[in-house]
């Protein structure tokens, strides 16, 4: 222990050390150091001010703010969580970091970080600290957080997504399991809406829900830009993708090509589709409803990961969340202190098993948390994190990919090949097109 | 040897000094809110900044691109579309309900304060309600032509291209008649009996009041608040933006979403402003066009 000394203890007092006993920390053997908490020494009279998105489960804001007082009442520094409509908060963190105030503490979506990264404080030693004492954190994880060698963002998770479908629905369909390849994925959506119960697939601007567009397109070998962000989408792999996208669509539920993010959950637990692409709030909100009828359909409920296309390796993408620190903060001690604190072990599994494991988490430790087997249905969200590809696939993250992403060109690519508005070719050359100017940095 | 006028006495006295100091504040205001966001934008258009970076000065080139770019050339289509589309119909049934308002009717203040109601609902509040209305799944507007036996399965009022457009217009028109009619009703308002009486007893009809005595009576207010219709309903932002997100396939899109969309979401300040800015000739067309043509002397 020579090299944490009883000065250093005093030093940090209510300090991130102190939260990070919480986990043990101080207590470590020498051999284990690295694993030590960061020496977080909290500004005198700190406050933070937190923007995070609104919760989809109710459990999680819950425990949420439960850590959060246990932070308070550990450390002494007073934390306020505003919540925002989760498309919201990343405009918001784009006009705190122009006018450089704002929350000291912002939880995004994406890769928000790679926009502002030199206006963020440098998170690499709690992320550090983090990744040797939980296993390491899931590949994904560094091409969102990491710019260079230094950590600009602390992964949080993601709001995974899983094939959500009516177990009864696809065995009458003829599949006693779930398909894990693209033909007999598109099979099953043929089957299903010849036996009137259709599946349903957002194509509209739909951030969230929109994403198993990327999955298509990946699943085919089709990507927009290689890794050296030159754009490649216009390519025969995004071809076939998008004819598949064509023979899929007449077989969806009529709409979808208006389809925002909340549609599909209406129409699910409506009982007018039986396979989407949800996060596990479908389930839950069948699960915990008063009503007697969602209750018995939460039963029949089941998930599944996205079918593996011909790249023969999993393409999901998912909402990828993470944390992030502005410089203009006057407490970014405070502010990674609160940040190390909620992801401890102490603090994480509670939350997301409170969430009943809706974002799945980014250290590979936390797959041993007891949410993913106290109900078998959660099992495949565990894996979200580590099956899925970032958005900018295979090349960078940062301004380009961001654009492109909340420019919808791929959903816009995929929805106007499905509808027949353009051909798969005029479709991906239009793409191609956008993306070129999106990539001219 | 004039009389010695204090100064205060001729500084309160002198109109230029006090002109100057009474508009200050005004001047002020608009310089910090109105010239000094628009120079900005009229700057950042020029310029390739993205959120979080500086730009560089590219003169043309967010200009050039866009007048390539098919999903901005659709944009103004729809825009142009929305605008004129809204505004006639608004500009019709707002004068037929400002007609209607201006009879004699039983709880006549009750019904005109009824009638603002659209108006006064948030507008996002509004577009939630029509979101749920237009639902390819649980319209209700589908549910009932389904319960009449007129249609066999629901519309697809967002999912369709044009449906979609139609829907969005109707959405705004809802909207903005309340506006119209009021501000129409106001300009009947201030018409004098006598001239309708004149007019009577020189042997016109209804028609030949309303084309000869109300039109060009009302023509002042009707060229005001037809321009502040085109300005509003050319901006529009929220409808959209809660209703359809501009899809589908980029549909719905007016260049204020698009402009959002890819200046704020997409963080490309320069080319979100260019978009932004290329709205400005169509508004000074469309006011002037408006706003000129009314107010010829003839009708005044």
């Amino acid at each position: 222990m020579s090299d944490f000394t009883r000065r250093d203890v005093l030093k940090t007092t209510v300090g991130a050390a102190a939260v990070g006993a919480a986990g043990g920390g101080l207590l470590l053997p020498k051999h284990v150091m690295a694993q030590q908490a960061p020496n977080l020494k909290i500004e005198k009279g700190a406050k933070l001010r937190v923007l995070r998105w609104s919760q989809f489960v109710q459990g999680d804001i819950d425990q949420w703010m439960a850590n959060t007082k246990k932070f308070t009442e550990k450390t002494g520094v007073e934390v306020r969580i505003d919540r925002e409509n989760w498309p919201d908060v990343s405009p918001k963190a784009s006009v705190a970091a122009n006018v450089g105030s704002g929350p000291d503490i912002i939880v995004d979506f994406f890769d928000s970080p790679q926009l502002f990264a030199d206006k963020l404080v440098d998170l690499t030693d709690i992320a550090t600290y983090l990744g040797n004492k939980y296993g390491g954190w899931f590949p994904v994880c560094e091409k969102y957080s990491m710019r260079g060698k230094k950590w600009i963002g602390l992964p949080l998770g993601a709001a995974g997504a899983c094939m959500v479908y009516r177990k009864s629905h696809v065995e009458a369909a003829g599949f006693k399991e779930f398909p894990k390849d693209m033909d007999g994925f598109l099979k099953l959506c043929k089957s299903l809406h010849d036996k009137g119960t259709p599946a349903g697939f957002a194509l509209g601007n739909a951030v969230g829900d929109g994403s198993w567009t990327y999955w298509l397109m990946w699943a085919f070998g089709g990507k927009m830009v290689d890794d050296k962000n030159n754009v490649v989408i216009n390519s025969p792999e995004t071809i076939k993708a998008l004819e598949y996208a064509k023979e899929l669509y007449p077989n969806l539920i009529p709409g979808t090509l208006g389809w925002l993010d909340p549609n599909n959950n209406k129409a699910f637990l409506d009982g007018q589709i039986s396979l989407t692409n949800n996060g596990i709030s479908v389930y839950y909100a069948a699960l915990k409803s008063p009503d007697p009828k969602l209750n018995e359909m939460a039963k029949d409920i089941y998930h599944a990961n996205f079918p593996v296309g011909p790249v023969g390796h999993p393409t999901e993408l998912h909402l990828f969340s993470q944390s992030y620190v502005f410089k203009y903060t006057k407490y970014p001690n405070a502010a990674k202190a609160y940040l190390l604190h909620m992801m401890e072990k102490e603090q994480y599994e509670p939350w997301q098993s409170a969430a009943i494991g809706y974002v799945t988490h980014p250290l590979k430790a936390y797959e041993n948390n007891a949410v993913w087997k106290s109900d078998p249905k959660n099992l495949p969200y565990r894996d979200t994190v580590k099956n899925m590809l970032w958005h900018g696939y295979s090349g960078t993250l940062g301004y380009s990919s961001a654009a492109a992403l909340n420019d919808y060109i791929v959903n816009n690519m995929v929805a106007q090949a499905a509808s027949g508005s353009k051909t798969p070719k005029e479709a991906a050359a239009e793409a191609e097109k956008r993306l070129q100017r999106v990539y001219r940095v | 040897m004039p009389p010695h006028v204090p100064l205060w006495d001729r500084v309160r006295d002198n109109t230029l000094f006090l002109t100057i100091v009474f508009m200050a504040p005004a001047g002020l205001l608009l310089l910090v809110f109105l010239t000094y966001p628009l120079g900005l934008g009229i700057w950042l258009g020029f310029t390739d900044t993205r959120i979080g970076r500086p730009g560089v000065f590219i003169g043309w080139e967010n200009y050039a691109s866009l007048l390539q770019d098919s999903i901005f050339l659709k944009s103004v289509f729809n825009t142009v579309l929305y605008t004129s589309a809204a505004t006639v119909v608004k500009f019709a049934l707002g004068l037929w309900l400002a007609l209607l308002l201006n009879r004699r009717l039983p709880f006549q203040a009750f019904i005109r304060a009824i009638v603002l109601l659209p108006y006064i609902v948030p507008t996002v509040l509004s577009a939630i309600a029509f979101w749920w209305i237009y639902d390819s799944q649980f319209s209700i507007l589908s549910w009932m032509l389904t319960k009449l036996g007129l249609i066999d399965q629901y519309i697809d009022f967002l999912g369709d291209e044009n449906n979609a457009r139609a829907a969005v217009i109707a959405a705004n028109i809802w909207r903005g008649i309340p506006f119209v009619a009021i501000c129409l009703l106001a300009g009947l308002q201030t018409i004098s009996p006598s001239l309708y009486e004149a007019a009577s007893l020189d042997g016109a009809n209804a028609w030949q009041r309303f084309c000869y005595v109300t039109v060009p009576n009302l023509m002042p207010v009707l060229s005001i608040v037809l321009t502040f219709s085109i300005l509003f309903t050319f901006t529009d932002f929220q409808l959209i933006y809660a209703i359809t997100r501009g899809g589908p396939n980029n549909a719905t899109h007016l260049m204020a979403t698009l402009a959002f969309q890819r200046g704020i979401n997409g963080g490309m300040l320069g080319e979100g402003a260019a978009i932004a800015i290329a709205m400005v000739p169509f508004l000074i067309l469309s006011t002037a066009v408006s706003y000129l043509a009314l107010q010829r002397k003839k009708w005044q």
